[in-house]
């Protein structure tokens, strides 16, 4: 990376307004949301159910458009992109971390990773370093069920890194985990973010896990506000 | 397919249970497939060994039975010699006949009266061909199963003549499910004219035989011939070869019901196929948008299902054709059961197709996969 490109945020939001539902039903889940994040930072972001953290995730990640204000990743206007460009841009430069890891039941750990390379049309995808990375390598051969929550969540950390991409998603990564497993995989997250200079944005309700956090925000009704870590 | 081929591993247990099915439906494909040609051969084989183009038959005859009821006169049978465009035009008589064997077996058979010599004449297995014995026949091969050998002679029902059999055609002649035994048309004609005296035919009988009928006229010629023209003249009706076996009794009718069969099979094999991709892919839905928003395409997506649909179509599809053609080869030899390769490679072909067209149905629900809902809770 040059200068130049260290420069450029990972994930710029600015203005953004998404709304669901029309007439009377219409709800603001993003109310003039402005957010920048820069590569290597790991941003948590907290609230109540319904608060439209999700709907951030959505936005960033290019899984949904938004009715005013601009996305960018890395630089690029995620309006100019539709469809399949979408999907492709996804899998170069976006990292999806999902609830209890979302891995896919009829893959082992190693094959989650080389089918999310293949998915970017990388065939030579070496698992083992990113399993090792993450603690897992003793685990490469077993599938999604014979693993514990903590575990397939790492795995699920492990395939969102295979792309090398500019900016991870993170949905709830706690959700299913106790304390213990909980400190371990946001510490990871951690670790990874400092370590490959990745912009990592974790949605989350465990306010135990803040303290590995560089910044905290706090979303209500929409609104994105900073508070003191 | 790095995916499809794990997730068949995976899930061999639900993949498997489908697959007995398709290859349960392929069996019964290829054992109804070998029945019906089968039958086919039995109800016409001794049609389809013959070189005929078409077949004149009287004029007003109703097409089902049509070669055992309708007659042509001398006059109708030169109408055609003298026709432009016919390479041969010769009498052939039809006519079903019971007999006593001179070992006292009961046969049944058709008598095919043909000129000796002629272009409708079978390629014999053995013995020798028509003309030196007035009451001379060739029989089908298959007739070695009803106890006739070279020189049996066959006593005819009621009217006493005797017939002996000279010469085996070369593999299977039959009409309607009957073996054939082809004779002189001259003897034919003194046998069906009710004047054959008790015992051998003689010359003289037939020289005093005033009776130039016969069953059809047998026609060789270009495919471009127009037929209808001669048949005007000749005041006959003329069948193509292919049509001219629906003239053959219960051709149609056999046919008919067992192609319907296979309709249905193909079509259940179709909606089983689709009925089970549909399950599997709405089973699978959350897995497929997480990947769609990891950032798999819906094209990606598509074909990976597709193509496990055809690995476990074309897979079970063949098990079960090499079952059904193993168990076809048991089959009992009184059973009209055929294997032969284009018909049962038609119908492997069409299981595989319609199969693949129910999964393809199912499996379009992909591209409606949402990979928004791969977010949040989980459902």
């Amino acid at each position: 990376m040059t200068n130049t490109t260290d420069t450029i945020p990972a994930l710029e939001l600015r203005d953004v307004v998404l709304e669901h539902g029309d007439g009377d039903t219409k709800v603001r889940a993003l109310d003039a949301v402005s957010l920048t994040v820069a590569p290597g930072e790991l941003v948590a972001i907290i609230g109540p159910s319904g608060a439209g953290k999700s709907s951030l995730l959505a936005v960033a990640g290019a899984l949904s458009g938004v009715d005013a204000g601009t996305v960018h990743v890395h630089g690029t206007d995620l309006a100019t992109l539709t469809g399949n460009s979408a999907a492709r841009f996804r899998l170069d430069n976006i990292g999806f971390v999902f609830q209890s890891g979302n891995l896919i039941p009829a893959l082992t750990a190693a094959d989650q990773l080389r089918l999310a390379g293949r998915l970017a049309g990388n065939r030579k995808v070496d698992p083992k370093p990113l399993l090792e990375a993450v603690g897992m390598a003793h685990r490469a051969n077993n599938r999604p069920g014979q693993l514990s929550g903590g575990e397939r969540q790492r795995v699920g950390i492990a395939r969102a890194l295979v792309n090398s991409p500019t900016l991870l998603l993170v949905d709830e990564p706690t959700a299913a985990l106790d304390r213990a497993r909980s400190h371990e995989v946001v510490q990871l997250l951690r670790d990874r973010a400092h370590e490959a200079g990745v912009a990592v944005v974790m949605v989350t309700h465990d306010h135990d896990v803040l303290e590995y956090c560089d910044r905290v925000l706090e979303m209500v009704d929409g609104r994105l506000s900073a508070i003191a870590a | 397919m790095f995916l499809a081929l794990r997730e068949l591993r995976f899930a061999r247990g639900r993949f498997t249970l489908m697959g007995v099915v398709i290859s349960l439906i392929a069996v019964l494909v290829v054992l109804l497939s070998g029945l019906s040609s089968g039958l086919v051969n039995d109800g016409v084989s001794g049609l389809k060994s013959m070189p005929a183009t078409a077949f004149a038959f009287d004029e007003g005859t109703i097409t089902d039975n049509a070669f055992s009821r309708s007659l042509v006169d001398g006059e109708q049978l030169d109408a055609w010699r003298d026709a432009d465009g016919i390479d041969e035009a010769e009498p052939m008589g039809v006519s079903f006949v019971n007999g006593v064997s001179d070992d006292d077996q009961q046969v049944d058979l058709v008598l095919f009266g043909i000129e000796p010599g002629g272009f409708l004449e079978p390629a014999l297995s053995e013995g020798e061909a028509l003309g030196d014995e007035l009451g001379g026949i060739v029989v089908s091969e298959t007739a070695h199963s009803e106890g006739l050998e070279l020189g049996s002679v066959i006593t005819l029902d009621r009217v006493d003549v005797e017939l002996t059999v000279v010469g085996f055609t070369d593999g299977q002649a039959t009409f309607g499910h009957v073996d054939v035994a082809y004779l002189p048309i001259d003897t034919w004609r003194l046998i069906a004219s009710g004047t054959a005296p008790a015992g051998e035919p003689t010359a003289e009988a037939i020289d005093a035989l005033d009776y130039d009928f016969s069953s059809v006229v047998a026609l060789s010629a270009d495919a471009d011939t127009d037929f209808a023209a001669i048949d005007e003249t000749a005041g006959t009706m003329t069948m193509l070869r292919q049509k001219a076996f629906n003239a053959s009794p219960g051709y149609e009718a056999e046919t008919l019901t067992l192609e319907m069969i296979q309709v249905f099979l193909y079509a259940i094999c179709a909606l089983v196929v689709g009925a089970f991709f549909t399950v599997w892919t709405i089973q699978r839905s959350h897995e497929l948008a997480v990947l769609r928003a990891v950032g798999a395409s819906r094209s990606y997506l598509l074909r990976d299902s597709l193509a496990q649909a055809a690995i476990l179509l074309i897979g079970f599809t063949a098990l079960g054709v090499g079952i059904g053609v193993g168990l076809g080869a048991l089959m009992p030899e009184a059973m009209p059961f055929d294997l032969e390769f284009v018909p049962i490679t038609i119908a492997t072909v069409l299981t595989i197709v319609l199969g693949l067209a129910g999964a393809a149905i199912a499996v379009l629900r992909i591209s409606r996969v949402d990979p928004i809902t791969a977010l949040g809770g989980q459902r």
